[in-house]
């Protein structure tokens, strides 16, 4: 850039001026650190793993060997019905992504090496979620491609389809402060790998996801139904024609589910946000 | 530009029980090449990551570039470069793309390619960085620290792990760029690194300045010697106060251990004879006995009594 005047030289020669001093503005900086770890991923595409092969196995999975068993009365039963639960599931596991991508950086030393440059601390955080949102995006779009494939269509307008995909991502990017959170108080990717199962895998299957809560104990029942994973299932499957009537007396939430969706993302990103932010605070500042 | 690039003064760190630095005080003139020497654990790195800014002072006052490195942070990073000692980069990134990266992060960063050459990195730019050779690890590490035209850097341990013509050409770059004004500070724990390239060194130990001085200074300018003196036996009871009697108040006797005694005094032949007439006399038979220029490592020696590379 200022640099071709001054030959093969490590700093400029005394005689030149230095170079204003500036900082790059936090936009470029997050999207320097994105671009690095789209390469990352690039670089090692089995990382996409757990958003192709993984769901589409989910979908095929559940669609063949319990949709022989479960029925749905819907138009095109329970695999269009299933595909919402499967895909809510993919976004809540965003947080999966950002919080092993955030424990991996700070272990090997990459955040401490990101604060000795003249960047915005924010910046590496901001990087980091901009690339696990477009991690899950492609998760997305693989699981409706296959979806389409075994007969799941949406049967409502544009703008509905438009909105539980945007319900989609927001649940994307409230996950996203969870990850910070859990990738900046655990201290190895194994630790985190083993709390993020632990708890994702029992609160994305204790919800309307992948079977319906209708024949669930009450006790049950009610968890599941108030569970927000829930909520956002049951407003992807309304925006996209999945559903069928809900049952008599459910939960708030479920009645609302578009409504209960939004409130979920925002009171999950108030209440995590500034803890997360906290935590990473505390963990890089040694 | 008067003031110094490093000011230190009374600085106190410590990490539960252990105070790593205590009471440290010292001072960086700009466009010199300063050396923190010191053993393992003696906070050459707790210091340097307090003037970064990655730890906050306990105590004490440090000032780099006339900044508090902990609240003036933002003014003061761009004006800086640092070396870590190990890691910061992703093991799968390739060398080249690393650096891009960092310099993609600067406002006004230096050619990388140019850099790349410079550091003799140049035929491993595509290689990932975790199948780098420990030195091209470092050099990769240095060029990180240049690449954003910093005017102070600051280089933790530069040379460790390189072959000797790694050495050389890491120490040229660094007279170069002292050439060129910029100010370096480096730990390192070899003598002859510190020796070559430094203008000043202080010499730490448990967290304290014991010695500052050019290596002229330190070593005396060569008008003293050395002496080690290893012996087949333990020396017999008394051995060090009986030795000093006979040399005279001008040298420094110090005991090793039970088989080596280190003599430091004028460089003058009459030093060796009367040591080896004290063996004679003492029934004491020597293993070796090697008269050299005091180094750094024997100033090291006399001042905590202990060998620093250990």
């Amino acid at each position: 850039m200022t640099n071709i005047d001054q030959g093969p030289r490590l700093t400029q020669r005394p005689e030149l001026e230095r170079p204003e001093i500036v900082q790059t503005g936090v936009l470029r900086q997050s999207l320097s650190i994105t671009r690095r770890n789209l390469i990352h991923i690039k670089r090692m595409p089995e990382m996409l793993m757990d958003v192709t092969i993984q769901p589409v196995m989910f979908v095929l999975l559940f669609a063949f060997v319990f949709g022989s068993s479960i029925d749905i009365e819907t138009a095109a039963g329970y695999k269009a019905w299933l595909l919402g639960g499967i895909m809510a599931q993919t976004v809540a596991f965003s947080s999966f992504i950002v919080a092993v991508g955030l424990t991996a950086d700070l272990e090997k030393g990459i955040v401490d090496r990101m604060r000795s440059l003249p960047i915005n601390p924010a910046s590496v955080l901001i990087g980091r979620s901009i690339s696990s949102l477009m991690h899950s995006s492609i998760g997305l779009v693989v699981m409706s491609l296959t979806g389409l494939l075994i007969g799941w269509r949406i049967n409502t307008n544009v703008a509905e389809a438009a909105l539980g995909y945007l319900l989609l991502v927001g649940w994307g990017f409230a996950m996203i402060w969870i990850g910070i959170l859990a990738g900046s108080a655990m201290r190895s990717v194994e630790a985190v790998n083993g709390v993020m199962f632990a708890t994702m895998f029992p609160i994305t299957f204790l919800a309307n996801t992948f079977a319906p809560t209708d024949n669930m104990p009450p006790v049950l029942r009610a968890v599941a139904e108030w569970n927000p994973i829930s909520s956002l299932t049951q407003a992807v499957r309304e925006l996209w024609g999945n559903d069928y009537p809900l049952r008599e007396g459910a939960a708030l939430p479920l009645q609302h589910p578009v409504l209960a969706t939004f409130v979920w993302i925002l009171v999950i990103t108030a209440v995590v946000a500034p803890l997360a932010i906290r935590t990473f605070n505390k963990r890089t500042a040694s | 530009m008067s003031e110094p690039a490093v000011l230190i003064s009374g600085l106190r760190m410590q990490y539960g029980d252990k105070h790593a630095v205590d009471g440290l005080s010292m001072q960086v003139d700009r466009g010199s090449i300063t050396a923190v020497l010191g053993p393992n654990g003696a906070g050459k790195t707790t210091t340097l990551e307090t003037c970064e800014g990655y730890r906050r002072a306990q105590s004490g006052t440090v000032r780099v570039l006339g900044l508090d490195p902990h609240r003036q942070r933002g003014q003061l990073l761009p004006r800086i470069g640092v070396m870590l000692q190990a890691g910061g980069a992703w093991s799968g990134v390739r060398a080249m793309e690393m650096l891009d990266h960092i310099a993609s992060l600067h406002a006004h960063p230096l050619d990388t390619t140019m850099l790349h050459d410079r550091l003799g990195l140049a035929d491993c730019g595509r290689t990932p960085y975790r199948r780098l050779s420990g030195g091209q690890q470092q050099r990769l590490g240095l060029a990180m620290a240049l690449v954003g035209r910093p005017e102070l850097v600051f280089v933790d341990e530069p040379t460790a792990g390189m072959d000797p013509q790694a050495r050389r050409t890491t120490w040229e770059l660094l007279e170069e760029i002292r050439g060129d004004g910029v100010t370096v500070v480096l730990t390192t724990h070899h003598m002859d690194e510190a020796e070559r390239l430094a203008d000043q060194i202080h010499i730490i130990d448990q967290g304290r300045l014991i010695a500052t001085g050019s290596p002229t200074e330190l070593t005396s300018g060569g008008r003293s010697a050395t002496i080690r003196l290893v012996v087949t036996r333990p020396f017999p009871d008394g051995a060090p106060e009986s030795l000093r009697s006979e040399l005279g108040p001008e040298t420094e006797v110090a005991q090793l251990d039970d088989r080596s005694m280190l003599i430091t005094g004028p460089a003058d032949g009459g030093t060796l004879g009367t040591v080896s007439r004290w063996c004679e006399t003492h029934d004491v038979l020597p293993e070796s006995l090697t008269l050299g220029r005091a180094s750094l490592e024997d100033v090291f020696l006399r001042l905590t009594g202990r060998e620093l590379a250990s």
